[in-house]
């Protein structure tokens, strides 16, 4: 018999790293950035937590950390895109190489350890699932309410038109991908602190590129964020309960769930964004142009 | 102050001097790193870069360089083609390893028959598997408006997959002793891909790159398709309104780099690494993205960034041999090379003049 309470607990931790990742994502794109490189911060975040709560012995220290080193390597991005003025899709994916690069150099003396057990926050869920939740209505909340989001909407939508109304857009769009790498960061290390326990080569598996695609999927708007994080949780989950079940699937061909659900939803979302004259495409205006400024 | 005045065409000299520059920065902030971790930063670059070609086990690392260099090549040329018309193909690695599956899917269906045709037969499929892989992500932007990007990064997943599945399952050698893994195509003379020129590395995965670079120099300067595919990337509106479709780009594009992938990934299979594995993609795929821009999308420097990543592989399984530096060392290092190269490409598009004072 399966619980379904257990099997929505199991969702929502399946759904964290992806919901941090995305939801940083989303606050990125709206400045009008394409960040590729959300795996090589999550791989970064997932190291750099994993070894800052193995040597703390403190969880949240390591969460921290790796919000801390997210955001540091995201500053390269934000050097090669922002100052630089360097193609966008080709400094994301410098980012995401090297990044998964550098964490396989550094994480290699921590193969094999367990991490420090981590204290269960309210009705025994993890403390780090219930920021993830806090942070949709706080990151909704900030673009839709409050100036400064109005702001970074408005340079992400024209940023002629931000700069010309005296917008400093490229201090902005920093700003904004910092947050990006800070939550790809704890997102990444949710996975090694929380889920997996240990520290593996490339465990990140995808979950940055599948963040990029929920972007996608949400319209750009935090409960769409929500929506796509969970339904993947879903995936993820429903697929290993298959495999624990023993269904005569080999177990490779389950493990492709999660990949080919992104797709299917990828494609179902951008049809009705091409096709569907009500819903329109609401990505940002200035999405992955670079602004440089004449005077 | 300075401030970077938009230069109104992109400089050539800087366009040849910038991946020099990123080559050497490279070596400098690689040796820094190495310095940090402990290593003699010296011995570490000379161990990469100089000692695979010249060294004392040069003998044995030279012909490695084509090896390597082959695959790099083949799908950094097609990959290029895409680039110059902002279709951005990332799953080349997916396309590598079907292509690799396909091919040795006929050969295992031959086995054991004698014949001239089931090579050039296992090269077709080969090439037809990576474009159909890479037709998936073409078709789906076409008719559905889906992200490229994402949909052939996702295939490369998917594809890792199916690799894993098909040395576990259906591919797996009856004679194996039930260890996972396809037959070994090296012991299967009419399917292998053997040296061609014994001591050089040559097999006919570097005749396929040497044509490949030769066809996408023919395609981009000297046939309409490539001029439509330069202007759709420098002026989209106007390569509309020349008539230039963008769906037949797209599909062209992402047909041509999968077909060059999977091609490459037959190779691969049928010659180094010989059979089906569950690790059938190494990240050739990867790298040669890196390939392509560091060779600025052209042929001769696709050719010349091949032969110097293929380098960077060679030197990096030297050093881990010799120095006991960690395998990643490799992989950070393109990262790099790719930073600089992204950093320094500022030159080209700008010119850097002092601000004037008001």
């Amino acid at each position: 018999m399966i619980d379904p309470l257990s099997v929505f607990l199991l969702l929502l931790a399946a759904a964290t790293p992806i919901l941090f990742a995305a939801l940083g994502e989303l606050v990125v794109e709206r400045a009008g950035v394409l960040n590729l490189g959300v795996e090589g911060m999550m791989i970064t975040g997932a190291l750099a937590g994993f070894a800052a709560a193995y040597v703390t012995g403190s969880p949240f220290a390591g969460f921290l950390a790796a919000a801390l080193a997210g955001a540091a390597i995201a500053m390269l991005f934000a050097a090669l895109t922002q100052i630089l003025l360097a193609n966008q899709v080709a400094s994301g994916l410098a980012l995401t190489l090297f990044g998964l690069g550098l964490a396989a150099l550094f994480g290699k003396p921590l193969e094999g350890i367990k991490a420090p057990a981590m204290m269960p926050g309210p009705l025994r869920i993890n403390w780090i699932v219930w920021l993830g939740l806090v942070m949709v209505p706080l990151v909704w909340w900030f673009l839709n309410r409050s100036r400064t989001g109005l702001i970074l909407r408005g340079v992400g939508e024209n940023h002629d038109a931000a700069h010309a109304l005296g917008y400093p857009v490229h201090a902005i769009r920093i700003a904004a991908i910092g947050f990006g790498g800070a939550m790809a960061g704890v997102g990444g290390a949710f996975i090694s602190i929380a889920t997996v326990l240990q520290w593996t080569e490339g465990m990140t598996a995808g979950a940055g590129w599948i963040a990029l695609a929920i972007v996608v999927f949400s319209n750009w708007t935090a409960p769409g964020v929500l929506a796509g994080a969970w339904l993947f949780g879903g995936v993820t989950v429903l697929q290993l309960r298959l495999q624990a079940a023993g269904i005569r699937v080999p177990v490779q061909l389950l493990s492709m769930a999660p990949y080919l659900a992104t797709i299917i939803v990828l494609v179902l979302i951008s049809a009705r964004q091409k096709y569907s004259r009500r819903a329109g495409r609401a990505a940002p205006g200035s999405l992955g142009q670079n602004f440089h400024a004449l005077r | 102050m300075i401030r970077l005045v938009p230069r109104d065409q992109t400089s050539a000299a800087w366009q040849i001097a910038t991946p020099l520059l990123a080559v050497l920065a490279t070596m400098i902030a690689g040796g820094l790193l190495f310095a940090i971790m402990g290593y003699d930063p010296l011995a570490a670059i000379r161990t990469i870069f100089w000692d695979p070609l010249f060294g004392p086990a040069a003998g044995y690392s030279r012909p490695q360089l084509l090896v390597k260099a082959a695959p790099l090549i083949l799908i950094a040329s097609g990959l290029a083609v895409g680039f110059r018309a902002g279709i951005w193909n990332i799953g080349a690695e997916g396309q590598y390893i079907i292509g690799g599956i396909t091919g040795a899917a006929v050969a295992l269906a031959a086995y054991p028959a004698e014949g001239m045709w089931i090579f050039p037969a296992m090269v077709l499929a080969g090439a037809l598997g990576g474009w159909a892989w890479g037709m998936i992500p073409a078709l789906l932007r076409n008719w559905f408006g889906a992200s490229e990007i994402l949909v052939s990064l996702m295939l490369v997943y998917v594809a890792q997959r199916v690799a894993a599945w098909m040395a576990f399952g259906p591919m797996k050698n009856p004679e194996g002793y039930g260890f996972p893994g396809s037959r070994n195509l090296q012991q299967y003379p009419a399917a292998s891909n053997p040296e061609l020129i014994a001591g050089t590395g040559a097999h006919w995965g570097v005749v396929a790159a040497a044509a490949a670079v030769l066809a996408i120099w023919f395609l981009m300067s000297r046939h309409i398709r490539g001029f439509h595919i330069r202007a759709a990337g420098l002026a989209p509106r106007a390569a509309r309104f020349a008539g230039v479709r963008p769906e037949t780009l797209v599909a062209f594009c992402l047909g041509l780099s999968g077909a060059f992938a999977g091609m490459a990934g037959l190779f691969e299979v049928a010659g180094p690494a010989g059979q089906i594995t569950d690790k059938l993609g190494t990240g050739y795929g990867f790298t040669a993205i890196i390939v392509a821009f560091l060779g600025r999308l052209h042929p001769v420097g696709i050719l010349l960034a091949g032969l110097l990543l293929a380098l960077t592989y060679i030197g990096g399984e030297l050093a881990q041999l010799t120095l006991q530096l960690p395998a990643a060392t490799v992989q950070v290092f393109q990262g790099m090379l790719l930073f600089f190269l992204l950093g320094f490409d500022l030159l080209t598009r700008f010119r850097i003049a002092r601000r004037i004072a008001a």
